[in-house]
């Protein structure tokens, strides 16, 4: 499997300093990277002419409360000359920040604004960091392992100030 | 000289042509759109916050929620996530049932796109027909699965129901009767001049920007990418198929509707080939931990009655580690992302939507035209907010 991923090899030869960790699992390859590089790598892995990651498929975050650092945010990069997938993941903790790949991908702007949103990870360089579920103003963010499922107020309707 | 000022105009959230819930906010120069900001949410129900104190197989009703014009797609998606996550094969006959089911609903969802689509456009008549043809196929559902928009037909490592003979034969009428509603549908439209003019030129996006946007489905082939999650990664056993992925040149709203009609096509030639190879067979695996044993060896035997018990109370504890599975659905590519942490419920489910990324193409697409294309465009680019805001 190593041998066969293309990018991972070329991670691998042009970045050995910063893999922090490497997984296969099903088939899949997951590589962690510091945050303070993260850019540099994605900048690498969408202009190098053998890899070619022009897609971004996917851009979510994890929450390892009450790990330390708890938050992880995943990329997941595709690539058609190579028909192949790869997982980036940077480990962030809380009040920190990450920077922006809108620059490279436009994909990356509504699905940081997300994380932002659900996670409160804010991204730098972001053109446009608004919450994007949620209204402006909700106190909180849900997909955070420490937020309730159910809050004293669930059952009563929630009327926004106009 | 006056002052030259920008005008904001709100369009929706209660709008007819925004399909849902979405929300527009459209500065305007006279008639042509400066800037275009979609709003979302209003149809938000954290559903990757509640399957996370869901056990995994309780969590297959929340996808058909997602987009609801794709429930069986749905389903799939997020089954074959959690079979990957436990290295889990699926017997034969159940795969080609899938593949059978998935197919209809493209057929039923690109149905409803076209009938609403046209109407936003102002051909009502096809409405009626796409709903009379789409209704033959809920039928199907119904009889198969017992459901009609939400079927929750999918089970982790089969399905829930076999297809007897007798099931065949109103899809077998259906099929025989549908390409000659295609011609029915292509009268209407496909030389109407109003059509023309509405469509041909109109929200024109390149192949490079459709990439870069993470645009993916009718959309991204409509600018000329032949790209396919059945053929780039194939699952469910595509790969036994014959199609083709059909796609457009110029990338307008035109191109993005003769996509979708020919999809259909193929659909349809899909179903047709997986009914002719149906194998005989299981529909679901037997995995003592994670699926249902058979219901008669429920009342009579008490290990069955036990091991009941223990799947639906308890459900199963797959091993740590995180798997992302994705089809093509009928928007786009959707994707599952599954983290385990080895108990019993899922660490993370994350949903990667095709229309939340195909939106937010949207104010590449109208900017610069006029509020009336805006209409155009949101129909071709063929958006579910259920999906959107999850």
């Amino acid at each position: 499997m190593a041998e066969t991923h293309v990018g991972l090899k070329k991670l691998q030869e042009n970045f050995p300093a910063s893999i922090l960790g490497v997984r296969h699992f099903r088939g899949e390859v997951t590589v962690t990277v510091p945050k303070q590089e993260l850019l540099q790598i994605c900048q690498y892995l969408y202009s190098n002419p053998d890899l070619e990651y022009h897609w971004l498929t996917d851009l979510c975050g994890l929450d390892f409360f009450p790990q330390k650092p708890r938050f992880e945010v995943v990329y997941l990069l595709y690539s058609v000359k190579n028909n192949e997938r790869l997982r980036l993941k940077a480990k962030v903790g809380e009040r920190e920040s990450v920077s922006s790949v809108e620059s490279i991908w436009k994909a990356a702007n509504w699905l940081e604004r997300e994380v932002y949103d659900l996670f409160g990870i804010p991204f730098e360089n972001h053109p446009d960091l608004r919450r994007i579920l949620l209204w402006d103003g909700f106190e909180g963010h849900p997909l955070r392992k420490d937020f309730p499922v159910e809050g004293p107020d669930f059952d009563k309707p929630f009327v926004p100030e106009v | 000289m006056a002052e030259k000022r920008l005008m904001t105009l709100n369009m929706g959230p209660q709008h007819p042509a925004t399909h849902g819930v979405l929300r527009l906010i459209l500065e305007l120069d006279g008639e042509i759109i400066v800037k275009a900001t979609p709003h979302l949410g209003h149809l938000h129900r954290g559903v990757e916050k509640l399957a996370e104190s869901k056990t995994y197989a309780q969590v297959i009703p929340l996808t058909d929620r997602l987009d609801y014009t794709n429930a069986m797609g749905n389903n799939l998606a997020y089954v074959l996530a959690v079979e990957k996550l436990l290295g889990m094969e699926v017997p034969r006959r159940a795969q080609v049932l899938r593949v059978i089911m998935a197919e209809l609903q493209r057929i039923a969802a690109h149905l409803i796109w076209l009938g609403t689509h046209a109407l936003d456009i102002g051909a009502m008549t096809l409405l009626f027909y796409n709903f009379r043809e789409r209704e033959d196929i809920l039928r199907i559902f119904e009889e198969v699965a017992g459901g009609r928009l939400t079927p929750t037909y999918l089970r982790i490592g089969g399905v829930a129901k076999d297809l007897t003979e007798e099931m065949k034969d109103p899809i077998k009428t259906f099929l025989e009767a549908f390409p000659r509603r295609i011609k029915e549908y292509e009268t209407l439209l496909t030389q109407n001049v109003i059509w023309l003019k509405r469509t041909k030129g109109v929200g024109i996006i390149s192949k490079e920007d459709v990439i870069n946007w993470g645009v993916t489905g009718p959309t991204l082939r409509g600018s000329g990418v032949k790209w396919d999650v059945r053929k780039a990664f194939p699952y469910s056993g595509y790969e036994e198929f014959d199609f083709d992925i059909p796609t457009g040149t110029v990338g307008d709203v035109y191109d993005r509707y003769i996509v979708r009609l020919r999809e259909m096509e193929w659909s349809s030639s899909i179903v047709e080939q997986a009914l002719e190879h149906l194998p005989d067979g299981p529909i679901i695996t037997d995995h003592p931990g994670v699926t249902l044993p058979p219901k008669d060896a429920v009342q009579k035997d008490i290990a069955a009655l036990i091991r009941q018990f223990k799947v639906v109370s308890e459900g199963f504890r797959p091993p740590e580690g995180e798997v992302y599975a994705s089809v093509e659905a009928s928007k786009g590519e959707l994707g599952f992302y599954v983290v385990s942490d080895g108990s019993n419920h899922p660490f993370r489910v994350r949903i990667r939507p095709p229309s939340f990324l195909n939106l937010s193409a949207l104010p590449k697409m109208v900017e610069g035209r006029l509020i009336a294309d805006v209409i155009a465009v949101i129909g071709s680019i063929d958006i579910v907010l259920g999906e959107i805001d999850r």
